[in-house]
């Protein structure tokens, strides 16, 4: 071979290369980075499942991935002690309290918002989502007087009204968007076949928004599910959240029931994953709301 | 689409309206009210006028918690949003490992927040915890005592919980772009960095302006995690304003002080979301 068709090939080759070079790389970031944050997110949820499931001794002796003398132990005392399993039921009743409400209010606001312009709607709508600025931490104790001067204080009631604060405004929110995207002519054809406006809700439009509905549940569930300062502040002995347990507990980590504070911090996570688990379709969705609106 | 105007639908809005109202409005009132007023024995109320607010603002401890309640949500968003777009980026659009994808990258989301700071207390700590035996392998000690070292893993904590919002409402906005655009910009010649800042970013703008604003609002109200983690130690190097605030307010009792810290506050976050709107 002559030198010069040597050359040639040779040049195109490592252009080839430059070129190439970064794509390369780009597309092992492309393979690897969403499961290498993925395990990121995940291994300490795995290794707090896996204390949830040992022994006292065997967490403060051995770090093994896998518990090795697998034992319910934990649990069973959770469920034996009318205290730590109550905060849980507690939780969940003031959670379903406030999503009961939420949605009962949301949705016809949201179709309000979503049908007619009225006075002030523009303003209105940004009012609802200005209340996402307020820091809980300012309202709790206004809230806990307010409460009390109503004789509600620790009870699930008054958490749930707290929670009202956010979930009412994003329930609002989802559901606009859900609404608006069923068309009008729907709404026309159910008055032309004799619904009232209360029936053509519940058989109508309800069902039209179901998948929005599910979603909106889901959000609303999770703010009022995972969030503590109020439900800690405004609970003294009946409605106490599992948050405040673990608080207590957690705060004063000397500690010698490391496994105990584990299976609860497992079954506080528990009810989201399943949550998340039914509604996975319709996520995408839901998380897309900033276009809708 | 043009709506029809019908006033009368604003009785449909009235409930929604009086259940935020009453836990967002009457509040605040009531905080108004407190921070002009002085309370002696819980019922004798004097009008003490700016006094508290005076006394806030010539407190040095307001500043610096003002300052670390900053400093924490520039650098908890300086991470977390270039990060959430490159995974958003990074993530398949279609394909059998979409759902597992979103599900796991959602799960961080579901859990409350106290847990996770117990989470990771269990996590790092330097005999039991697997993050804090390996790091002591490494000879790396977690000292929460150490100013850096408790930063480090507040902000830690935050990016593992947080970075996931952005991820996925980037996603969805990633998923809206139609494949034309794509194939333009291919005619057209750009490269990748082309078509993410001329097709990807324009188009995912719009929730990517909704991730900021959660961002800074959660941020800035952070409470549970870092009150778990550190109690706000070393010294007072991660006390930030919620817990500040509830210090002030429920320890000290102290109403008109703690009033006058609410609504400065709150209109910092007022304030703070109207520029951030403006400037995007």
């Amino acid at each position: 071979m002559s030198p010069i068709t040597n050359f040639e090939p040779e040049k195109g080759k490592s252009l080839s290369r430059h070129s190439i070079k970064p794509l390369q790389y780009r597309r092992i970031i492309k393979k690897y980075l969403p499961m290498l944050y993925v395990i990121f997110l995940l291994i300490p949820i795995y290794f707090l499942v896996c204390y949830s499931f040992k022994t006292e001794s065997e967490i403060k002796n051995s770090i093994t991935p896998i518990p090795m003398l697998g034992t319910l132990a934990n649990y069973k005392a959770i469920f034996n002690d009318p205290q730590s399993y109550m905060a849980f039921i507690n939780t969940l009743l003031y959670v379903l309290v406030n999503n009961v409400i939420s949605l009962v209010v949301a949705v016809p606001g949201a179709y309000a918002f979503s049908r007619y312009s009225f006075l002030c709607e523009k303003h209105l709508f940004y009012w609802f989502l200005a209340s996402r600025m307020i820091p809980p931490a300012t309202v709790a104790i206004p809230l806990f007087q307010l409460y009390s001067t109503m004789g509600i204080v620790d009870t699930h009631i008054a958490v749930a009204l707290a929670h009202c604060l956010f979930t009412v405004p994003i329930a609002v929110w989802i559901l606009e968007g859900f609404i608006s995207a069923v068309p009008r002519e729907i709404d026309e054809i159910a008055q032309l076949d004799g619904y009232s406006f209360p029936h053509f809700f519940i058989k109508i439009l309800i069902p039209a928004i179901a998948p929005g509905i599910g979603v909106t549940v889901f959000f609303c569930f999770i703010f009022s599910w995972v969030e503590i300062l109020l439900a800690n502040w405004l609970t003294t002995v009946d409605a106490v959240p599992f948050g405040s347990i673990i608080l207590r507990a957690g705060t004063a980590l000397g500690l010698n029931s490391l496994g105990w504070l584990s299976a609860m911090a497992v079954l506080a996570i528990l009810p989201g994953v399943l949550f998340i688990y039914f509604v996975r379709n319709h996520l995408a969705k839901g998380f897309a709301l900033g276009q809708i609106s | 689409m043009l709506k029809p105007t019908r006033n009368s639908s604003f009785f449909l809005i009235l409930p929604a309206l009086i259940l935020v109202g009453g836990s967002s409005i009457i509040p605040i009132i009531t905080i108004v009210n407190f921070s002009v007023l002085d309370v002696f024995y819980g019922n004798s109320f004097i009008w003490v006028g700016s006094k508290w607010f005076i006394q806030v603002l010539n407190s040095k401890d307001f500043y610096y918690t003002l300052l670390r309640t900053f400093a924490y949500s520039a650098i908890v968003m300086a991470i977390e949003i270039p990060l959430g777009i490159l995974i958003a980026l990074s993530l398949p659009r279609s394909g059998k490992l979409v759902a597992f994808y979103i599900i796991a990258i959602a799960i961080p989301l579901m859990i409350p927040l106290v847990v996770v700071g117990l989470l990771w207390l269990l996590m790092i700590h330097p005999q039991w915890g697997s993050l804090g035996v390996l790091l002591s392998l490494l000879d790396l000690r977690i000292d929460i005592n150490n100013v850096i070292a408790a930063w480090s893993v507040i902000v830690f904590v935050d990016v593992w919980h947080w970075t996931s919002l952005v991820v996925l409402l980037c996603y969805s906005g990633l998923l809206a772009i139609p494949g034309r655009y794509y194939q333009a910009a291919r005619i057209d010649g750009a490269n990748r960095w082309n078509v993410f800042r001329y097709v990807e970013l324009p188009k995912i703008k719009r929730v990517l302006i909704i991730a900021v604003f959660l961002r800074f609002l959660d941020s800035f109200m952070v409470y549970a995690e870092p009150y778990i983690l550190t109690k706000g130690g070393p010294g007072e190097s991660t006390v930030f304003l919620s817990h500040s605030l509830m210090r002030t307010a429920v320890q000290q009792f102290d109403l008109g002080y703690s009033a006058a810290i609410s609504l400065i506050y709150l209109s910092i976050m007022v304030l703070f979301s109207w520029i951030l709107y403006k400037l995007m």
